[in-house]
């Protein structure tokens, strides 16, 4: 049981990658485009926890300090901006074509 | 800091509440993946985000806990719950994916886990936690730090006696105005690209 032994990078980065891989694998099957959206969100909350981590002095004697902190913060900033216009996307197209099925987004095909 | 408190097995309790909040991070991750109802799906990234804000308070970083909770869960999750109201007709509720895909995605992602996993545990610094001393709970108020760092200074660094080093020491205030711009340009074109269309008429009068 980690538990019992102390907290280190290693296990933030276990997180992180079980996190980023969630949502890897829900990119790639999910069909409703907000499922697909709601991939890239995991992916981007694993990323961060693995600034996190290593910008914590907690965990490790020569982090990266402050940072790991503030490269986080971009990422949720720009997390935030990729959402709402993915989100646009999204409403525009089942506006247009009355669905959000991503496998009926066709139209550009050779 | 519970890994401060040095009375009873500090290091007890914050390697309890990590296990306890990254089991939650991860298993509403696993439900978002293996749901196949859109709202259901919402719902388990809410959860999933708010225990991963857990995460960020125990590794010390309490001021970006707390924008996780505010930004994420509160601004951007609310934004894609949105979207699932507006676009829930029953045909979309639930999709159902292909077994093939599943195998497919679930083997690729299978492979890139486990080599993230073989990597996470490489390098020696990274899996020897750090011990006990040395720190004080006064290293872990960062807000004041962050906010300085964003205005273009930076009081964690002042003491930097490397001269090549120093001279990058100048705070983040190009990309935060960059990224603030950003953030105006791409919530304007979002308002302009998801507003509800007029259907044209034929005299072509338009409000």
């Amino acid at each position: 049981m980690i538990a019992l032994v102390s907290v280190s990078v290693s296990h933030y980065l276990v997180v992180g990658a079980i996190l980023f891989v969630t949502g890897v694998i829900c990119m790639a099957t999910k069909r409703n485009s907000l499922g697909v959206l709601m991939g890239v969100e995991l992916v981007l909350n694993g990323a961060n926890l693995n600034f996190i981590a290593f910008g914590s002095s907690y965990l490790r004697a020569n982090s990266l300090g402050l940072d790991g902190q503030l490269m986080s913060l971009f990422v949720i900033v720009l997390a935030a901006a990729e959402a709402a216009v993915a989100l646009a996307i999204a409403l525009n197209f089942y506006n247009n074509h009355s669905t959000i099925d991503v496998d009926q987004a066709s139209d550009l095909k050779g | 800091m519970m890994l401060l408190a040095a009375e009873v097995a500090p290091s007890f309790w914050h390697g309890f509440f990590f296990v306890f909040f990254a089991l939650l991070t991860c298993g509403f991750a696993l439900g978002v993946l293996f749901s196949n109802n859109i709202v259901r799906m919402a719902f388990y990234l809410v959860l999933s985000l708010g225990a991963s804000a857990g995460l960020f308070f125990l590794a010390g970083a309490e001021f970006v806990g707390a924008m996780q909770l505010m930004i994420y869960v509160g601004g951007t999750l609310v934004l894609l719950i949105f979207g699932v109201m507006l676009t829930a007709q029953s045909r979309f509720i639930s999709m159902k994916t292909p077994s093939g895909e599943w195998v497919l995605g679930v083997a690729v992602g299978g492979c890139l886990l486990l080599l993230l996993l073989s990597v996470a545990f490489q390098v020696k610094d990274w899996r020897t936690p750090r011990g006990k001393g040395g720190l004080s709970l006064e290293d872990s108020k960062t807000s004041s730090q962050i906010g300085m760092a964003f205005t273009g200074v930076r009081v964690d660094k002042l003491d930097q006696k490397n001269e090549q080093l120093a001279g990058g020491m100048s705070g983040y205030l190009l990309p935060f105005v960059i990224v603030s711009v950003h953030l105006l340009v791409v919530l304007v074109g979002a308002a302009y690209m998801a507003r509800t269309k007029r259907r044209a008429t034929a005299t072509g009068a338009v409000g």
